[in-house]
């Protein structure tokens, strides 16, 4: 416990660790290095030992046991935060900018009157004060910015920090919130989860995305597979919903849906500005076009000029064989 | 505005009987010409003869909860064909989306968003106002902006919004722009100033933001020294001719192809480079079918070398809509979704019947929907769209040229 | 049901952004102003639970940007009462600031529930809804998508979002706050004539704004727009080659689970 520790809110999503909190951690270790002090990670849930080992890179893992944190309920979750907050006095708490994160790291700040950074890509250690690289408008702006009190909540954009690797001395310690916590005036009742019909594109992380390019019907299923693969959709451009090829619950763009997902895999989509309009807000644009001069390469972040019909049988092995 | 809320259907359709052009639809005769000539009749629950009945019957907000009321896209066939010499088009459709609207029904999403984009920013593709001339840069002819330097000029040119906005639009523009100069017209635009003249919101019923535009495109034009104002787009051309004189504001308006028909003299020895090519003119429904001018833009394709002009089997005032007009652009979706389809796809295949390797056109939507409509029928690479104003440039030697 | 929403304005997104000279801040004066789309949201929240069980929905605002239009519109949308809060310069306060005065004039008011924008994009030290529950002493939840009254009276069921189309059903005892993401249903359209003739029959109630909180401890450095990915950064290779580039990139990015 000191006041150049790194605490890390585990991110615990319907009983399964979220990927963000392995990002946290990396960002947690490399400022503790920093600093002299430790990454130390939070987990709140009952019987919270079961996150342990999958939470070896923080050098002591905090496990907050109480039945009432089963479910996410802001009172509960704060009150227990805020009590390791207090018994920890960290240089800084490290959030992220989830659906619990977006409640928790401002109500925390609120209460411990503490300064607070959304949007945080980078977070260094300058001296005695902390610098942080945020995005914020949009993504069309960035700040740098300096935090000099203690401590410092900061909300971390997912996929700002690779996952952590390393391991840390791991110690676990298991302890019951210092405050009784109660119920509070919000209390969770139930997971809705999304009904079995078709997919809803605007809900999906990964969308494998067909335009002309994609020839025949019957080439539709190496878009499917690839989608398959990487745990995602696929959608399409007009001509392709129009062909009858897809429903119209596919079609991104100007007429159809406005996503955002964090890989857009474009194949064979020239890219018309109404295409553009429903997906241009990806956070990963990766786009496959013969025409070396088609829109879509303005808007992607890597690109690739081949026939998207040879491609993506290759991808769907290249993904296959990375991932083991 | 008329504050109509609480009419039923008799007084509405009485309400229209006094106001506007043509007669009161309270003549009907059921004749039933309007809705067997309507491209979509087939699939509107209420096509414009059933409109009338069913208003004068007294079951008004059936027919302003109907998805048929979305469905019109402003050719103007039945206005044309209608024997009583009912202005269904734009007048009797306008006023029941009006009604609609005003009684809480939701218009099509897209076309919200269409309508947001004009009242917030001024054009129908929610860009920045100060993005405006951008088709003008790197051009090597100078365009003199009014709202700058307001100088006496022939022709103040409205350039539109697909026309500044849209990429494809842009070498059109910048081809008129090449061309006006080299007629030696002193011509200036309005810059970031610019607003949508209103046409599409009108036509679709949306009459504050069509009086918020005329009022603000009034301020602007009045203090300006023009002889007329030309325009590559047709909407803006009737909206300006028909639509602006019912608040008095009267400016003599010509559509890009009327003007530059004026000068064929001026123009013929200037078409220098042939165009080896057959090319179909598709007939726009403003410029074409509700103003009766179909000669213009056929006289221009005239005057290019090497050009072969064939007519398909609809043309002039049979010409079938593009689906684009009043609004149209914005109602595919809409459409396709309650049973219509998409006319710029039937429109493509009659082009292509003709064996013509170019379809020209003479507005601005109509080169994104056809050349889309090509796309999906399959005839990329066979049947080019270009605009007259593109042809005609590039016979003059003034076609888009390289950076270089 | 007492219902209270907050509008803000925000810098609108179609224009390019500047800093101003200081390099330090946005340059407000250069911005063109919009409403914060989640606000909308809230607004359109709190109409449809009017119109499904009566109440009054009061809109609150700050008084800069093209504010007025924003509260005009609200007006025709349905909105019963709208509070102005004065300011002394045209841009936007801080979050601290703001839910200051958002706090200083909601008080007042006595709401059941106070529906706020989860998010403003022009936020960066602060995150103005859970400020203002703070300050208001009520419960606060955010990432919300849907409200609807009951189960038992005095209380709301709220839609909270996850990842993956997942939805939390949480019940909230009023008062509190709420950070809307979504409404249960688009904003509604309304026509241009009526916000027109809101312009001339809509009044504003204008109440001083609040003493500003302490500057923020958060010391902002420098701005500056990102670096442009106005290209793709083209891949060259074989198909197998383009392939396993293009695997090793979202291997990198964490897209391979």
């Amino acid at each position: 416990m000191s006041a150049s520790d790194v605490l890390v809110l585990a991110e615990i999503q319907r009983e399964a660790l979220a990927d963000i909190t392995h990002e946290l951690l990396t960002a947690a270790r490399s400022m503790a290095a920093a600093t002299g002090g430790e990454a130390v990670v939070v987990a709140l849930a009952p019987d919270g030992s079961r996150f342990a080992p999958a939470l070896g890179a923080a050098d002591r893992i905090v496990l907050v046991d109480d039945p009432r944190l089963a479910a996410y309920a802001p009172g509960p979750y704060l009150a227990a935060l805020e009590a390791v907050v207090a018994a920890e006095r960290p240089r800084a708490v490290l959030i992220g900018a989830t659906s619990i994160g977006w409640d928790l790291a401002p109500m925390l700040a609120a209460r411990l009157d503490a300064p607070l950074v959304t949007g945080c890509k980078e977070i260094r250690v300058e001296g005695g004060a902390l610098g942080v690289t945020a995005s914020f408008c949009g993504g069309k702006m960035m700040a740098e910015a300096r935090v000099a009190q203690s401590p410092a909540v900061l909300m971390v954009l997912p996929g700002s920090f690779r996952p952590a690797t390393e391991s840390g001395k791991a110690v676990v310690e298991r302890r019951t919130s210092p405050v009784p916590l109660e119920a509070g005036p919000v209390r969770f009742e139930e997971f809705i989860l999304p009904e079995a019909g078709d997919v809803d594109i605007t809900q999906q992380d990964i969308l494998v995305a067909v335009g002309r390019g994609i020839q025949q019907k019957d080439n539709l299923e190496l878009a499917e597979e690839l989608a398959r693969t990487l745990g995602g959709a696929v959608c399409a451009s007009r001509p392709v919903v129009d062909q009858g090829w897809l429903p119209p619950t596919r079609q991104v763009g100007k007429s159809g849906m406005t996503v955002k997902p964090k890989l857009y895999l474009a194949f064979g989509i020239s890219g018309a500005p109404e295409h553009q309009e429903g997906m241009k807000a990806s956070d990963l644009i990766i786009a496959v076009n013969t025409d070396p001069r088609a829109p879509i390469f303005d808007v992607a972040h890597y690109g690739a000029q081949i026939d998207a019909l040879e491609l993506l049988p290759a991808l769907v092995e290249a993904v296959q064989a990375r991932k083991g | 505005m008329t504050q109509t809320q609480d009419l039923d259907g008799v007084e509405l359709l009485e309400q229209l009987g006094k106001t506007g052009d043509g007669k009161s639809p309270q003549g009907c005769m059921q004749c039933g010409l309007c809705a067997a000539s309507c491209p979509l009749g087939d699939v509107m629950e209420f096509p414009p003869r059933k409109l009338i009945l069913q208003a004068g019957a007294d079951h008004l907000d059936q027919v302003l909860a109907s998805p048929a009321i979305w469905m019109c896209v402003g050719c103007y066939t039945c206005s044309l064909r209608c024997p009583r010499d009912i202005e269904l088009a734009d007048r009797l459709w306008p006023a029941l989306r009006d009604q609609a609207m005003q009684r809480g029904f939701q218009p099509p999403a897209e076309l919200q968003e269409t309508f947001q984009n004009v009242f917030k920013y001024g054009n129908v593709l929610g860009k920045s106002p100060r993005q405006r001339l951008d088709w003008a840069k790197d051009l090597d002819v100078r365009v003199l902006d009014l709202s700058k330097e307001p100088r006496p000029v022939e022709v103040l040119w409205l350039v539109g919004c697909y026309p500044s906005y849209y990429p494809r639009n842009q070498a059109v523009t910048r081809a008129f722009a090449r061309i006006l100069t080299e007629l030696g017209v002193t011509w200036g635009v309005l810059g970031a100033k610019e607003k949508a003249v209103g046409e599409c919101d009108r036509m679709f019923g949306e009459e504050g933001l069509f009086e918020t535009l005329v009022e603000e495109n009034r301020k602007l034009l009045d203090r300006l020294d023009f002889d007329k104002i030309v325009t590559l787009d047709p909407h803006a051309f009737r909206a300006l001719q028909n639509f602006y004189p019912r608040f008095g504001a009267w400016y003599p308006v010509q559509h890009a192809t009327m003007f530059l028909a004026e000068r064929l003299d001026k123009l013929r020895p200037l078409v220098v480079k042939p165009i080896e090519a057959t090319v179909t003119y598709h007939d726009n429904c403003c410029v074409g079918r509700r103003a009766g001018c179909y000669d213009p833009p056929r006289s221009l394709l005239g005057l290019i070398p090497g050009l072969k002009l064939v007519e398909m089997a609809r043309s002039r005032e049979n010409a079938l809509c593009c689906g684009g007009g009043g609004g149209g652009m914005w109602l595919d979706a809409h459409i396709v979704a309650h049973g219509g389809r998409r006319l710029s796809d039937l429109r493509i295949a009659q082009a292509a019947q003709t064996g013509a390797g170019v379809l020209a056109v003479s507005c601005p939507y109509e080169l994104s929907r056809f050349e889309d409509a090509a796309k999906v029928a399959g005839l990329e690479g066979r049947l080019a769209v270009r605009d007259v104003v593109e042809l005609l440039a590039e016979s003059m030697d003034l076609g888009e040229r390289s950076a270089s | 049901m007492n219902l209270v929403v907050v509008v803000r304005q925000v810098p609108d997104l179609i224009e390019p952004l500047e800093v101003s000279a200081s390099g330090t801040a946005l340059d407000y004066e250069t911005a063109s102003f919009v409403v914060n789309e989640t606000d909308d949201h809230a607004l359109e929240q709190a109409l449809l639970l009017k119109e499904s069980g009566g109440g009054t929905v009061t809109v609150v605002a700050l008084d800069y940007g093209e504010v007025d239009n924003t509260l005009y519109t609200a007006a025709a949308k349905g909105a019963d009462r709208i509070v102005k809060i004065a300011r002394a310069d045209d841009t936007p306060p801080s979050p601290a600031a703001s839910a200051a005065a958002y706090a200083q004039a909601i008080q007042p008011l006595g709401p059941e529930l106070v529906l706020v924008g989860i998010q403003a994009h022009d936020e960066l030290d602060g995150v103005v809804p859970p400020l203002l529950a703070a300050r208001l002493g009520m419960p606060y939840v955010g990432v919300i998508r849907g409200v609807k009254r009951g189960p038992e009276p005095g209380a709301v069921s709220v839609c909270k979002e996850f990842p993956g189309a997942v939805m939390a059903r949480l019940s909230v005892r009023l008062p509190a706050v709420l950070g809307i993401l979504g409404a249960e249903q688009p904003p509604r359209y309304v026509p241009v004539s009526r916000i027109r003739a809101a312009m001339k029959t809509a009044k504003f109630d204008e109440v001083a704004g609040a003493a500003p909180p302490p500057a923020s401890r958060v010391e902002v450095c420098r701005l500056y727009p990102p670096p442009s990915g106005a290209r793709a950064e083209m891949l060259s290779g074989t198909e197998s080659e383009l392939a396993a580039r293009i695997a090793e990139i979202l291997a990198e990015k964490g897209l391979l689970k």
